[in-house]
């Protein structure tokens, strides 16, 4: 099974697909699937992420292979649903998509070994986890301001049930820019799987329902400028829709004129 | 969104915490100065330029009167005293001149990491421990504080006083560190943003009993206990 969270005529609604570009509210109406808001599919907990999780794409940027995962948290304002929208900066010159897998926490895990961690797995999503590369500094680097970003963590359009899913999962990863395709990747390749991700934290950190892991993406990472249509596709998860808009639709296209914001 | 796992009073609005607590970094004067040449050489490479932050996530929390927790009798925290900031109403691209409006109040914290030599990668591992950031019970009102940029802050381990330090020696006082994180980050009624603590913080084992006074934020008592090892 596969729900979404969307906003409709003054309420919030669980939905499921209902055929052809429609979904079912949970309250029976069916209505076409733009002419809802769609939210992240489930009650975000924790953001956690994974850096250099793909050989591939550690190479793309000059990493070694790491001992253990690069895990970094990122903030709930970072949230946004399918076809939301992200700002990039207007001094930004690399601002980046990343096409992730994101495993939601189901049952709460507390020191849980890989061979059990499957049980703690509610489902997945798609996550596209942005980057503005211009504010990297190698000060717990991947730092807030490159990544935990005011929508900077879309999610969505379904969470679809673990027991739908093969264990471990094994899906292909695409991202198109304005319909090209610029990425692409297969869960096979993840340097750290699933189960050791789960195991990793849960050692230290308990993940409660709701938490959320972004599994890294892998090579094929483009900049992506104001106006551009970017979706990652997740083999049989969907595809999750992002536009990419400008300073001046947040009103900070003239950071010297702007008036006192409170 | 998730709400903090325990209460804390708070008089004034939003009169509760979000959950979201996010601590900033290298923030006491004396923090780079203490690592010396090593901030020119790789992997740093020079200062940091714009605020470092890390999140808190929900099970770091610990209540007022609970414990701080290690795995093991030979583990070692260093416990870390900070002022809490805590958001009053929404602030998004605030400037500092306008930040203050944004604060409710401050609450006494004491952040326990695992002692970590390197600041080049994030360090969940030592930072984002389940039980390791403790917060005072209640919230105190910032018009009941006044000015908190020199405030006297002192951490006493088995009552002994071990750091005295104030925020005057913030990097970053409370205005600016909300400014510039709100450039970047949404901060929401009720999320606590930890000013940051000095560099010198009191290394301490299960048994040891911390206490963090902040002048007229209150006093927070704590201590360090060994964590249950069964899995859940």
């Amino acid at each position: 099974m596969r729900r979404a969270r969307v906003a409709y005529a003054g309420a919030l609604h669980e939905a499921m697909p209902a055929g052809d570009a429609a979904i079912r509210l949970a309250d029976g109406r069916v209505v076409a699937d733009d002419a809802v808001v769609w939210l992240p599919p489930f009650d975000v907990g924790t953001v956690i992420a994974l850096g250099l999780n793909y050989a591939d794409h550690a190479k793309e940027l000059s990493f070694a292979k790491q001992d253990e995962p690069l895990v970094f948290l990122k903030g709930p304002s970072s949230l946004v649903g399918h076809r939301g929208e992200t700002r990039r900066p207007t001094d930004a010159t690399f601002m980046h998509y990343e096409c992730e897998l994101a495993v939601v926490i189901g049952k709460p895990a507390r020191r849980v070994s890989r061979e059990r961690a499957i049980e703690h797995v509610a489902g997945y999503t798609i996550a596209n986890d942005y980057a503005v590369r211009d504010y990297l500094e190698n000060w717990y680097r991947p730092n807030l301001r490159v990544k935990s970003r005011d929508g900077a963590t879309a999610l969505g359009p379904w969470l679809v049930d673990a027991s739908d899913v093969e264990w471990p999962p094994a899906r292909s990863l695409a991202t198109f820019v304005n319909g090209k395709q610029t990425q692409s990747g297969h869960t096979r390749d993840l340097v750290f799987d699933v189960a050791t991700l789960i195991e990793y934290l849960s050692a230290f950190m308990t993940l409660d329902t709701g938490d959320v892991i972004l599994t890294g993406t892998p090579e094929g990472v483009v900049d992506v400028g104001a106006g551009d249509e970017v979706v990652c596709e997740i083999e049989g998860l969907g595809r999750l829709a992002n536009r990419i808009v400008g300073d001046e639709r947040f009103g900070r296209a003239q950071a010297d004129l702007r008036g006192p914001r409170t | 969104m998730s709400l903090a796992p325990f209460a804390v009073r708070c008089d004034v609005p939003p009169y509760r915490l979000s959950g979201t607590v996010v601590a900033a970094l290298l923030n006491h004067r004396d923090s780079l100065a203490a690592l010396g040449d090593a901030v020119l050489a790789p992997p740093y490479r020079g200062a940091p330029k714009a605020v470092v932050l890390a999140i808190k996530p929900r099970h770091a929390l610990v209540a007022a009167g609970d414990a701080l927790l290690v795995d093991d009798a030979a583990a070692e925290l260093a416990v870390g005293a900070s002022l809490g900031i805590v958001i009053a109403r929404t602030a998004c691209a605030v400037r500092a001149a306008n930040a203050l409006s944004h604060v409710a109040g401050y609450l006494v914290a004491c952040d326990a990491t695992v002692p970590h030599a390197s600041h080049y990668r994030p360090q969940i591992r030592a930072m984002a421990r389940d039980a390791s950031c403790a917060f005072a019970a209640a919230v105190v009102a910032r018009d009941a504080v006044g000015d908190a940029g020199a405030l006297a802050v002192r951490t006493f381990v088995d009552g002994e006083l071990a750091v005295a330090t104030s925020s005057a020696e913030l990097v970053r006082g409370v205005a600016r560190l909300v400014a510039d994180i709100s450039d970047f980050m949404t901060l929401a009624p009720g999320d606590v943003v930890l000013a940051g603590s000095a560099p010198d913080a009191p290394r301490v084992r299960a048994g040891t009993r911390v206490a963090v006074e902040i002048e007229c934020v209150g006093r927070l008592e704590t201590r360090v206990a060994l964590a249950d090892r069964a899995a859940a």
